[in-house]
């Protein structure tokens, strides 16, 4: 069954179109990548499925009901997250404030706690930097940290934006690693990636997106075997 | 005589402080210099004048008066800013608008109500006075302390101890991220509108009673005061408010009091201009960052 499906979906900056007609869907349970240049469109598809911007055209399903332009807060109230681009931490909060408003929407203070439990399970690392401003923290910790924090929404669907930039491998492997634990919990992921190997290989799904438009789609290790994607993507 | 005009010059600046607090929360969260703020102040001043000409007590006027400028400074925000938030319109641009609208609505206000200074009903602030250590406080000046410390004890306790005070913050911080939250910006916005409305009201109705003079423009010297006030304390910065508020009361008051009255607002900016000389960042900033 798709949990999300994209249909012709179609975004504009002013004149110029960002994302042309794209198509794309995801199935329950999967990891789906969307793979990419620069400037290609994947941060412009992803925030316009979290509703951060409006599409010109095209429909968004979400289990059944069509979400396309509806404000971003009432979406993540659907159970689709995003962890942005580039991990946004609210810098000047501490990590534990940075948790907490990511389970904004959960009245049930206990509930909160259980959660909270949960992704610092998860991510141990952030347990001693409770006390500390989110800005302090690493690269790699805030990457953690703003999975951490949109897990805190108890998403079922996870959408991240390049969640490896500008990180160590060893920290990349380990990101990854945690993308694949969630997948067993049960949660539904689409992630977009420069760093085509490492995505393709945890990958279901793959789409490579070229100026806005779907190029090519597949399963993920066809994908990888595709030589227009090993040369464009995989250094190959 | 030099404690008695500390203690009114603490008075006078905790009312600064509270007219501050509201400048600051709303440049530091929601990211304008809206200068139709000092309407809100002068707006709330004559609503309790208005209530209390019809009898009703200066207790029950007060919050009345700054429920109503809250609702005031939502109305006005929605107006004029909705469309310029939406259009990521820059700060100058916010700036003019409400430049053009304050002066607009200090003029219209003039036609309609005449620039006379009016003042309270003489019942309103007679009363007795507390005397005590060879210090007289009166009702009026008890009333402007308690109003004061609630209102700025309760928005400290809103901001620091409250989830809704930590999703402001976040707010401030990154409005499009704290959407990805969950959180409903737009009517948090409206919300921190209303606050600074509302403490803006407050802050009217109080110099009104201290002064005991009301009149169109009295917003307007008082959004300078407000300028320093929030300058002087770091931009965004509620603690900074709060001190350099009170800072501001003691020297205007001391200066009138050993000098003369009419150097007290060349005082007030000779502070602005030698704080921002050694500290660019403010009295007690650290950073250029926003804080809230
Ligand atoms: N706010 C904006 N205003 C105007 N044009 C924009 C804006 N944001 C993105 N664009 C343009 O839209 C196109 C797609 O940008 P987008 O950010 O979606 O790419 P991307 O695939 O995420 O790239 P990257 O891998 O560098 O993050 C680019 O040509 C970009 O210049
Ligand atoms: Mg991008």
């Amino acid at each position: 069954m798709s949990t999300l499906a994209v249909c012709g979906l179609t975004v504009a900056y002013g004149r110029t179109e960002a994302v042309r007609g794209v198509d794309f869907s995801i199935a329950d349970g999967q990891i789906v990548c969307l793979i990419g240049a620069n400037g290609a469109g994947k941060t412009t598809v992803l925030r316009t499925l979290s509703g951060q911007l409006r599409p010109r055209a095209g429909r968004i399903v979400l289990d059944g009901a069509d979400i396309a332009g509806l404000a971003a807060h009432r979406i993540v109230a659907r159970g689709m997250v995003q962890v942005p681009e580039g991990r946004q931490v609210f810098a000047a909060l501490t990590v534990a404030d940075n948790l907490e408003l990511g389970a904004w929407l959960c009245r049930d203070s206990a509930e909160r706690a259980r959660r909270r439990e949960a992704a610092l399970a998860r991510f141990p690392r952030l347990r001693e930097r409770l006390r500390q401003p989110a800005g302090s923290l690493s690269g790699g910790e805030q990457q953690m940290l703003a999975i951490g924090r949109a897990l805190m929404a108890a998403p079922r669907l996870l959408l991240l934006d390049e969640p490896s930039m500008g990180l160590a491998p060893l920290v990349v492997e380990e990101i990854f690693a945690i993308l694949a634990s969630l997948r067993r919990d049960g949660i539904t992921i689409l992630l977009i990636e420069q760093n085509a190997s490492a995505a393709l290989e945890i990958a279901d799904t793959a789409y490579v997106i070229e100026t806005g438009r779907i190029a090519l789609s597949g399963p993920a290790t066809e994908v990888a075997r595709n030589p227009a994607v090993v040369a464009a993507y995989l250094g190959g | 005589m030099l404690a008695q005009q500390l203690l009114n010059g603490l008075l006078l600046g905790a009312t600064y402080a509270l007219f501050a607090l509201g400048f600051t929360l709303m440049f530091g969260v929601l990211r304008v210099v809206n200068l139709t703020y000092g309407f809100y102040f002068t707006a709330g001043a004559f609503i309790a004048l208005w209530l209390t000409q019809f009898g009703l007590s200066l207790w029950l006027a007060l919050p009345a008066a700054a429920i109503a400028s809250g609702g005031i400074a939502v109305a006005v925000d929605w107006l004029l800013l909705t469309r310029l938030r939406r259009a990521k319109a820059d700060e100058l641009t916010s700036l003019m608008v409400t430049l053009g609208a304050v002066l607009a609505l200090y003029a219209a206000m003039t036609a309609w109500l005449g620039p006379d200074i009016r003042r309270l009903p003489p019942g309103v602030i007679a009363g007795g006075a507390l005397e005590a250590f060879g210090l007289r406080v009166s009702t009026a000046q008890l009333l402007i302390l308690l109003a004061c410390v609630l209102l700025a004890g309760g928005l400290l306790w809103l901001m620091r101890a409250t989830r809704l005070g930590l999703a402001i913050r976040a707010m401030a911080e990154r409005p499009d991220t704290a959407a990805l939250m969950g959180i409903a910006t737009g009517q948090l916005a409206a919300l921190v509108s209303f606050i600074s409305g509302a403490l803006a009201g407050a802050g009217g109705v109080l110099i009104g009673l201290n002064f005991n003079a009301i009149h169109p423009y009295m917003g307007e010297s008082m959004m300078l005061r407000g300028f320093v006030v929030i300058v002087v304390g770091g931009l965004g910065d509620i603690f900074g408010a709060l001190a350099a508020g009170l800072l501001l009361g003691v020297v205007e008051v001391l200066t009138a009091g050993y000098l003369a009255s009419g150097l007290k607002e060349a005082v007030a900016f000779a502070l602005l201009v030698a704080v921002l000389w050694t500290r660019p960042s403010g009295l007690f900033g650290v950073a250029q960052g926003r804080k809230a």
